[in-house]
């Protein structure tokens, strides 16, 4: 494959790019919840729909419970199906979302993260991503409007496969991304896009002609053997999503890849994060170079399956880690991020000075400053934990 | 890279000024991105909205801190100093909606421009929305993108009649935009 297909460049803001490429992935049925805290991801669906530029279903349910549970239903039916949510929606659709990956359902879902209440607020947390980190769904981390709507070609490509079949969530940031306009390419059509994303070739869709059971009873006797290849099944997917990320590089022009590094090979101090501050972090670490300060940045563009190895990779030699988590798992040893990293860096028996940040909650701005002040900690304390910028510090 | 921070009050399309400024300068090839108020969105309550323009690709995504413009679409809110001056560079552009012309005299520290977009809002809409008689007074001030850009921008956005009457908008404001310091 190489890049003939032609794109347009436009600005959009991440809602829109999303939409967009749902539209350009051509899906058979969209099934949302409407009202807050949702995005207007599907609300510019809803008028796709309604103009005729994509035939589709488009089901307005009257929960998020509901809408993953039309969602699930569509997809065993063997339909490209497509659902959006946010904070409060997904802790919704919580007891769903386990029972879609493990009957290796396709779903594409964007997530604009936005915080937990209580106290109420609709910004910028990634609390939603990492309450679904346990259930089975492979997740996309977009730093940019470019990515997501990129990152949401790719999920469909990737949950689809007969190798993958599980869900993908596609995150991208609360109104830093959802609400911001940024120039981005998008391709032509939905012609153009089917050369990457061919029509759905389902497996084992159900059929009332031929019968078939999905999801029956395993107690003691069988539950564990498939849980076991439930878990082998998801790492073993990451083959296929490095496969996928090579094919869209070369089809898009735009390179893809699970693990993003920035100065790392020299560095003495790496940032690990997700998501949308990536791009403020590069701009940092130029900074800091030319100060002669060897600091280097790395981004999970996947988060789920894990990285484990190319991540491993990237930081074995560093002396200084700052694991950035823009959440908290309360009454735990840190952030979310922070366990996965500590876990693999035990795992790999490198065992570099850690620290965790946990920032931007809610929406709070990630400045200069600040990043200034998380290094600064990083390199002359022993300190474990930081809430960077909170009063009374 | 030029930064712009626009002032308003919830309602009176703060946001939309801010998002045909990034798409006006997306369409001429330049990156640009358009960041909106970080704080709670409520009809009549001081908004801000954030434009950056750049000729290179721009990665940073917190809200503009230093602006180089900074843009007053409410008259009432045009005496707020502090929040006005607040983080502006030394060399800042300041433009402000003000059918007085009477404003605190620190402004005169920096480029000074004032419009009556009051007059041109009930002139060309019929109501007190200055949104985009205040984007002309920017492009007529500042010229950091063309008047065919956005002009071109917005009728992608709007049509009909609104489209006519915010296109005269957009054309008397960068007409009567007057430096004063």
């Amino acid at each position: 494959m190489s890049v003939t297909v032609r794109q347009v460049r436009t600005g959009l803001n991440g809602d829109e790019a999303v939409a967009y490429a749902v539209l350009h992935a051509d899906v058979d049925v969209i099934s949302a919840y409407p009202i807050t805290p949702q995005t207007i991801i599907v609300e510019r669906l809803s008028e796709f729909v309604y103009n005729g530029e994509l035939d589709a279903e488009f089901i307005p349910v009257e929960s998020e419970h509901s809408a993953l549970s039309a969602a699930l239903g569509a997809s065993l039916a063997g339909a490209r199906v497509f659902t959006a949510t946010a904070s409060q929606g997904l802790a919704l659709m919580y007891e769903i979302l386990y029972i879609v990956s493990s009957l290796r359902a396709p779903v594409v879902m964007a997530l604009g993260n936005r915080a937990f209440s209580a106290p109420i607020n609709i910004h910028c947390s990634h609390d939603d991503a990492y309450a679904a980190r346990d259930a089975g769904w492979i997740q996309f981390f977009a730093e940019t409007v470019q990515e997501a709507y990129d990152l949401t070609l790719i999920a469909f490509r990737v949950s689809e496969d007969e190798r993958v079949l599980f869900p993908s969530i596609v995150n991208l940031d609360g109104f830093i991304l959802t609400h911001s306009i940024e120039p981005l390419h998008v391709f032509s059509s939905k012609d153009d896009v089917s050369k990457f994303l061919p029509e759905r070739d389902p497996v084992n869709a159900i059929d009332p002609d031929n019968p078939i059971t999905y999801g029956p009873l395993a107690l003691q006797n069988y539950y564990m053997e498939i849980k076991r290849q439930q878990a082998e099944a998801l790492f073993n997917s990451k083959k296929i999503i490095d496969e996928v990320f090579d094919e869209y590089s070369e089809f898009s022009g735009r390179r893809y890849v699970p693990v993003k590094k920035l100065f790392v090979d020299d560095a003495e101090t790496v940032f690990v994060l997700l998501g949308s501050t990536a791009g403020t972090m590069r701009h940092m670490v130029r900074k800091w170079r030319r100060e002669g300060k060897k600091v280097g940045v790395v981004s999970l563009t996947l988060y789920r399956p894990f990285p484990e190895k190319e991540f491993v990779e990237s930081v074995k030699d560093v002396e200084n880690l700052v694991v950035m988590d823009r959440s908290f798992s309360y009454g735990s040893p840190g952030g979310q991020l922070y366990m996965d990293v500590s876990a693999a860096l035990i795992r790999a028996g490198v065992s570099p000075r850690v620290l965790n940040v946990i920032y931007g909650l809610g929406g709070r701005d990630f400045t200069p400053d600040l990043a200034e002040k998380a290094l600064e900690v990083a390199t002359s304390t022993d300190v474990p934990l930081i809430w960077l910028g909170v009063r009374g510090d | 890279m030029i930064e712009v921070r626009w002032h308003g009050r919830g309602g009176q399309g703060v946001v939309t000024s801010s998002q045909l400024l990034s798409q006006a300068a997306i369409h001429e090839g330049k990156y640009a991105i358009h960041i909106p108020e970080f704080g709670p969105e409520r009809r009549g309550a001081p908004v801000r909205s954030y434009t950056r323009i750049d000729d290179n690709e721009i990665e940073i995504r917190y809200g503009v801190l230093h602006p180089d413009i900074v843009v007053v679409i409410d008259p009432t809110l045009a005496t707020y100093k502090d929040m006005i001056l607040d983080g502006i560079k030394k060399d800042a552009t300041i433009i402000l909606n003000s059918p007085g012309g009477d404003v605190p005299e620190e402004y005169y520290n920096f480029n000074l421009y004032l419009v009556d977009a009051y007059r041109i809002a009930l002139d060309t809409l019929g109501r007190a929305i200055y949104n985009t008689s205040m984007l002309g007074a920017l492009v007529g001030a500042t010229g950091i993108v063309s008047l065919e850009s956005v002009l071109k921008v917005m009728e992608a956005r709007f049509s009909g009649q609104v489209l006519h009457k915010n296109i005269e908008a957009v054309r008397r404001g960068a007409k009567e935009v007057k430096k004063v310091g």
